[in-house]
């Protein structure tokens, strides 16, 4: 069953989202022999799911056609459970793929942050990003009705792209303050290219209702959500629907870069202008190092691809366009703050833990995560805490420690194949 | 501040909390501190199996006698605890192992525990998962398994129900002469004192022949049925005894929940915590020549831990020749889940002056340490 | 490209639209993926691989991502109970 591939590159690049393209391809246009790899079938990541040049807005084609054109080695079905600073392993459906490389360039991109309350686990109680995802892997929703909540700029996005695949999106249920919102709203209205981008999702979600102060208390049925019940303004309503779409803006996957031993920074990778992080040979680039949206990947993964290959002139002159990146980072940050009403959604039978059906009425007595987790079995499962740890982080304050091999979870025949290597190849945990 | 008792124990893994809920039961007021928390250190690393083992007469009736009181509790034991009688089977590789196999029942059975040896056809029959062509093994159906960092919270909770107390995040900086120093100035001060503090207990008593040995351990999603008992292959012992190599041996657990513990694996002297890649490696191809089938499965996380070993790989258990208040429970190596409870009656046998259900000689920490080899 | 596969959810024979997702074949016809420690049905959640609740036996193999697979001819999807 298992084959074992080897490769060799000057840079290797790990995940395919806007960021590790612009990478990969920087990279490679510049000489380096390049392999990039990621757990879906095809490039493109969260945001530009679905990988067809065709398919996306004008950047992601453009992208995606000048990476073909490179040499760069593009593996994709690959899930890398385990890195050094010189070699990484990953599982396919086939076997492992065993990599050697001089510099590395992580671009893990983020993921939803999931907050629990009553009946988050019913059948029909999806991410935002996770309904996007849906939809593009063929989910007819088509006189659907559907509730979209949570917080963060991902909202109206999912709304305008339901909307425009023929969903009744009842409305967006937003948990950030009117003014908040409205300060975010202006500082994209303000920055050139949102700008546009403001604009277009406004009109498209023109006519939704958009609840701020406003977050989900239950979800409602028996085998499959039916309605959600949402507190707006201090009132509670129930609102029949088909799908409730709820997300609380996006944490950053840096499970490999703890694994490495980077450095973090409020969770997020730690990085200089130029991509590098806190250990020699290694860059990060994307929303892993915060979350700025698909113009600050593109350039991080640029910047990344250029200092990989030598060229910190070219990187230089894209910094001012790096550090207006940054401030959007900042205001992202400030405007989708979770509120502390949000810590008081979840009731004593509601579970928090999906994997191990860990309920936070059992989480409570404890005073950390690693109690937490030896006592209840909380985070043990397979998604091994990416789901709950974020949650436990925001609900309890606990801080997520102690990121270990294998990075995701693979057979024990992958796992067999690690490098009978020397001592200083062995990989440490996670630093604080 | 200071605080008294009439028995401090230092240690909240499973031998320190099973001390404090058997003392507490004989109305010893007693105190329990932990640097860290209960059942953190080799308690929370460790396997839970509880099983009788043969490596030595005293070995055998420690441990027979514990897995014997733990069967008893097994009714009070809360559903986190996950007691399961699944047994063991000792898994034969070759001709040899089978003879080995054959002297072990004798063994057993002559001291009153019940086994069957499982012919090539039974042992097949009883454990589907393990790979055609192995000729036999021994099923001792007495052996169970557990969850310990459970089983320690349960007997903290019972401890402090008959007045036990717990600090717990205190770290004890130094013990001797009825007193316990802890860093935040604390004085505990009891008449007796109990270093139960498992592979630290070095660190409060430079001079106990007791060095870490640590251990990987590997555990999978769920598979319900498809591994029924703990399945140990023959050369564990071997592993278990040998005092310089690496070593690795076959040694897998079902849980309750379906999931698979795969071990096991020993290095002396190694002190990082950092799981290490080649030793993993090892052990999984080492359970693939025994259960092919584990090769699909999937793995989910893997972590390292430290037993406390002594050179003739039996525990110390009793007063310290040196200082009389002084107690030891301590250097268990990986049999600390099964004896903790043996420990436990031994040690309040000791205190009490009453005999004790078996000798506690071979245990106490004043007799000669030879080192222990493996024929 | 062919633009339907035929996939067998159950055993039973269906067509879906080409692209179309394991996990989405399992939320169109009602089928649950998985069901939890404590006996609750699940669906999907996160929709890119991280949560793991849409596991389903994919072509015989249990604890598959559903959302990480595209349906493929004559591909075999059963709940992963």
């Amino acid at each position: 069953m298992t084959n074992r591939r080897k490769f060799e590159c000057d840079v290797a690049v790990i995940g395919a989202g806007p960021a590790g393209i612009a990478a990969a391809t920087a990279a490679a246009e510049a000489g380096k022999s390049v392999v990039l790899l990621d757990d879906n079938s095809v490039p493109g990541g969260q945001v530009w799911r679905g990988g067809k040049p065709s398919d996306e807005s004008p950047a992601a084609a453009q992208w995606l056609t000048r990476l073909q054109r490179t040499t760069a080695r593009q593996i994709f079905g690959a899930s890398v459970f385990q890195i050094s600073k010189t070699r990484l392993e990953a599982e396919t459906a086939t076997g492992t793929i065993d990599a050697l490389f001089e510099t590395l360039i992580l671009a893990t991109g983020a993921r939803e942050r999931f907050l629990p309350f009553p009946g988050w686990t019913l059948p029909g109680v999806v991410g935002a990003g996770g309904l996007q995802a849906l939809i593009k892997s063929g989910l007819p929703v088509s006189g659907k009705r559907i509730v979209i909540a949570g917080t963060g700029p991902l909202l109206v996005a999912v709304a305008a792209y339901a909307k425009q695949k023929g969903a009744i999106v009842v409305c967006i249920a937003e948990q950030t303050s009117w003014t908040k919102f409205a300060e975010f709203g202006v500082s994209a209205l303000l920055s050139g290219q949102k700008s546009r981008q403001a604009l277009n999702l406004l009109w498209q979600t023109h006519g939704i209702p958009h609840w701020k102060n406003s977050w989900p208390v239950a979800a409602l049925g028996t085998t499959h959500i039916q309605a959600v019940r949402l507190s707006h303004n201090g009132k509670q309503s129930e609102i029949p629907c088909d799908y409730l779409a709820c997300g609380f803006h996006l944490v950053p996957s840096t499970e490999l870069a703890q694994l490495l031993g980077c450095n973090l920074k409020n969770g997020f990778v730690a990085v200089d202008e130029f991509q590098r992080t806190s250990l020699p040979g290694i860059l990060c680039a994307g929303e892993s190092t915060g979350i700025g949206g698909v113009e600050k990947s593109l350039l991080e993964g640029q910047i990344a691809g250029l200092v990989s290959s030598g060229q910190l002139d070219r990187a230089r002159d894209l910094a001012p366009a790096r550090a207006t990146t940054q401030r959007h980072v900042n205001s992202i940050t400030q405007a989708f703050a979770l509120r502390k009403e949000l810590k008081a959604l979840p009731e004593e039978n509601t579970l928090v833990c999906r994997c191990e059906d860990v309920a936070f009425g059992k989480l409570q007595q404890h005073s950390s995560w690693r109690t937490a987790k030896l006592q209840t079995r909380c985070g043990m499962g397979p998604c091994q805490g990416k789901v709950c740890g974020a949650a436990a982080e925001f609900l309890f304050g606990w801080k997520i420690v102690s990121i270990r091999l294998p990075a995701v979870p693979v057979s024990c025949a992958s796992l067999a194949t690690l490098s009978v290597g020397a001592k200083s190849e062995t990989i440490r945990g996670g630093l604080q | 501040m200071t605080m008294s008792a009439d028995v401090v124990i230092v240690g909240a893994g499973i031998v320190g909390t099973a001390c404090a809920y058997e003392l507490s039961c004989e109305k010893f007021r007693v105190i329990v501190v932990d640097a860290e928390g209960i059942g953190i250190g080799a308690t929370a690393a460790g396997m839970g199996h509880l099983v009788a083992m043969d490596d030595s007469e005293a070995q055998f009736r420690l441990t027979r006698y514990s897995q014997t009181l733990w069967h008893q509790m097994a009714e009070q034991l809360p559903k986190s605890v996950e007691y399961e009688s699944c047994g063991t089977i000792w898994v034969a590789a070759n001709e040899d192992e089978m003879e080995e196999v054959h002297r072990k029942h004798l063994y057993y059975e002559q001291r009153g525990m019940h086994c069957e040896i499982l012919d090539e056809k039974t042992l097949r029959q009883a454990e589907p998962a393990l790979r055609g062509g192995l000729p036999g093994g021994l099923l001792v159906a007495a052996d169970a398994v557990i969850y310990p960092p459970c089983a320690a919270t349960f007997f903290c909770g019972r401890a402090e129900a008959l007045g036990a107390q717990l600090l717990i995040g205190r770290r004890a900086t130094s013990i001797g002469n009825e007193k316990v120093l802890l860093e935040d100035g604390t004085t505990l001060t009891s008449k007796i004192i109990v270093n139960a503090a498992g592979e630290a207990a070095r660190n409060l008593m430079p001079q106990l022949p007791i060095r870490p040995r640590k251990g990987h351990l590997v555990i999978t999603d769920r598979y319900p049925g498809k591994i029924r008992h703990q399945l140990v292959e023959l050369g564990y012992l071997k592993s278990a005894h040998s005092t310089i190599a690496d070593s690795v041996a076959f040694n897998v657990q079902p849980r309750v929940t379906g999931q698979i513990l795969i071990g096991s694996s020993r290095q002396y002297d190694a002190t990082d915590t950092a799981v290490e890649p080649q030793i993993v490696a090892r052990m999984l191809h080492r359970a693939f020549e025994y259960s092919p089938v584990l090769e699909t499965i999937s793995a989910i996380r893997v972590w390292t831990g430290f037993r406390a070993a002594t050179p003739d790989k039996l525990p110390l258990i009793g007063p310290w020749s040196e200082d009389p208040s002084m107690f030891i429970a301590a250097g268990h190596e990986g049999l600390g889940i099964t004896t903790s409870l043996g420990t436990a009656k031994l040690v309040a046998d000791s205190l009490l002056g009453r005999a004790s259900r078996i000798p506690i000689e071979p245990y106490l920490p004043a007799r000669q340490m030879r080192e222990a080899t493996h024929a | 490209m062919p633009e339907r596969v035929v996939v067998y959810l159950r055993g039973k024979q269906i067509e879906v639209p080409a692209g179309t997702s394991a996990a989405v074949v399992a939320i169109t016809r009602d089928v649950h993926c998985r069901t939890s420690f404590d006996g609750q049905i699940r669906a999907p959640l996160c929709g890119m691989g991280i949560c793991f609740e849409c596991r389903m036996k994919i072509n015989g193999k249990p604890h598959v991502k559903s959302c990480q697979v595209i349906c493929t001819d004559g591909i075999e999807i059963e709940s992963d109970d």
